[in-house]
């Protein structure tokens, strides 16, 4: 029989969530990483027992943990997993993160558009999103704060930046939305190796076809009424894409405002907010085994950081879009004012696909059912930032 | 030997108790301190100071034998006390946030 592990990081340590394929009893395990930002947590589709994990701190900053266990226990890669033993020069890069500057690598531009509207330099300072490789459990990808996304071979030991990405030419435009100027989702495209998607808070969507080493804009559609040119190539506040793998030319976006999709391969946008009651909000996910089925949970505004009217609802579509229905059964539906964040929704991939999300309040939500029916795994962790979800054999 | 005391996150990290003692070759200061400490725990490279510009990170702090000595010169002697392991060095996370 199938289980699930829920991985998720909070405001103060990760967790790990195992149930088998009922999911109606779940072993709780953590805080690993107590009292640390935990912004990202995800396993190897190549090896579910290979985990990486952000680690961070406004005082130590950046860790990155793996583990190779399935998350019963996690070192920094490069350092000895034990006690420390010979005396050696230091060998701990696993959290070096340095923007490439050579000349080698197209010149990657080391300015950005800071709030004021000056040029600001490029500075690191935290990794919100690891996307580990579809195949090779040592190669993982990592989105950071400045925005650029670099890439490990060596199962996070070193990390080198895919510096196309912020040389392509419109870097000096990219500017911080109000987390910072992240780069928050990486999708690796299941029929093509050298095609990678990203995303920019505030820049937008971006794609690779040649395995990192050119970029383009893909927010054609996108249209922003925040920025000077609503129609921008550049600029728009993307909070977040998801894609079926069985389909991996459609990609639905959660755009600051506006629920969006493309079935271009982001070429081409258009959007699908419907009916919904506000098309602010911060996840989108699919449906594991329906890919015109999608998720969102509508968030009031971007100066109400909660969801409307005191009710959590997670809105599903069945078309791809458009016509939304609320899912409220199991979820509280008065003097509720959670917030949902852009990595905080996973979904399994057993017969009845399992919808999960974790909220600012510390709940983490589960639905065997497609998100007919919700229970709370856990009421009271620390604040949710991410959530992802291992289905295993 | 150097004794050096570790904020908790930074003993739990490098897997020691509170207090760690560390040999330093040559003069005695924060800098050669800091260097020692790399070696002997890796996992601590970063946490402290920039990899690449061995900056201190802005909420740590550097306090021994009741000075702070955090705006000193990495390259500054440590005090006799340090250097005779009769005083600890002490890093410091500035108390900040909630």
């Amino acid at each position: 029989m199938s289980n699930v592990r829920v991985l998720v990081g909070t405001r103060k340590g990760a967790f790990v969530l195992t149930s088998d394929g009922k999911r109606e009893k779940w072993d709780v395990s953590g805080p690993h990483f107590a009292g640390w930002e935990m912004y990202h947590v995800k396993g190897s589709p190549a090896d579910p027992n290979r985990l990486y994990a952000s680690q961070s701190s406004g005082w130590f900053g950046q860790l990155i943990q793996r583990s190779d266990d399935g998350g019963k226990t996690w070192y920094q890669p490069g350092t000895p997993p034990g006690e420390p033993t010979a005396a050696g020069p230091p060998k701990a890069a696993s959290n070096k993160f340095v923007y490439d500057v050579s000349a080698e690598t197209g010149k990657p531009l080391t300015t950005h558009q800071f709030y004021d509207g000056t040029q600001h330099p490029w500075e690191f300072k935290r990794v919100w999103h690891l996307e580990p490789s579809l195949t090779d459990p040592d190669t993982v990808y990592a989105g950071v704060e400045d925005a650029a996304i670099f890439r490990s071979t060596d199962g996070g030991e070193t990390w080198q930046e895919l510096s196309g990405l912020r040389g392509h030419g419109t870097g000096p435009m990219w500017q911080p939305g109000a987390g910072g100027m992240c780069l928050h989702t990486i999708i690796l495209d299941p029929s093509d190796p050298q095609r990678i998607f990203i995303a920019i808070s505030a820049a937008g969507a971006f794609r690779t076809d040649d395995g990192g080493k050119t970029w383009k804009p893909i927010n054609r559609g996108l249209y922003s009424k925040y920025i000077p040119n609503p129609t921008a190539e550049i600029g728009h506040c993307v909070h977040h894409v998801a894609m079926n793998p069985s389909r991996p030319g459609v990609l639905f976006m959660q755009k600051h405002w506006d629920v969006m999709r493309s079935d271009d391969a982001g070429d081409s946008w258009q959007k699908i907010s419907g009916n919904l009651p506000t098309d602010f909000g911060f996840v989108i996910d699919v449906h594991a085994h329906e890919p015109e089925t999608i998720y969102v949970i509508p968030i009031k505004s971007d100066s109400e950081h909660f969801v409307p009217d005191g009710k959590l609802r997670v809105f599903r579509s069945r078309s791809g879009g458009n016509e939304w229905e609320p899912l409220t059964k199991g979820l509280p539906q008065s003097n509720c004012y959670v917030n949902v964040l852009r990595d905080a929704m996973a979904v399994d991939s057993l017969d009845d696909c399992g919808i999960y999300f974790g909220t600012s309040g510390g709940q983490v939500y589960a639905s065997a059912d497609a998100g007919d029916s919700w229970n709370p795994i856990v009421r009271d962790l620390p604040a949710v930032l991410s959530v992802e979800v291992q289905t295993l054999a | 030997m150097i004794r050096l005391i570790l904020p908790p996150h930074l003993r739990t990290l490098s897997r020691t108790g509170a207090e760690v003692a560390l040999e330093v070759e040559g003069p005695v200061t924060l800098r050669s301190v800091l260097d020692a400490l790399e070696v002997r725990y890796p996992m601590l490279c970063g946490t402290i100071r920039d990899h690449v510009t061995l900056q201190r990170r802005p909420f740590l702090r550097f306090f021994a034998c009741e000075q702070d000595l955090t705006h000193e010169s990495p390259d500054a002697p440590l005090p006799d006390a340090v250097v005779s392991g009769a005083e600890p060095l002490i890093v410091l996370g500035a108390i900040a946030g909630g």
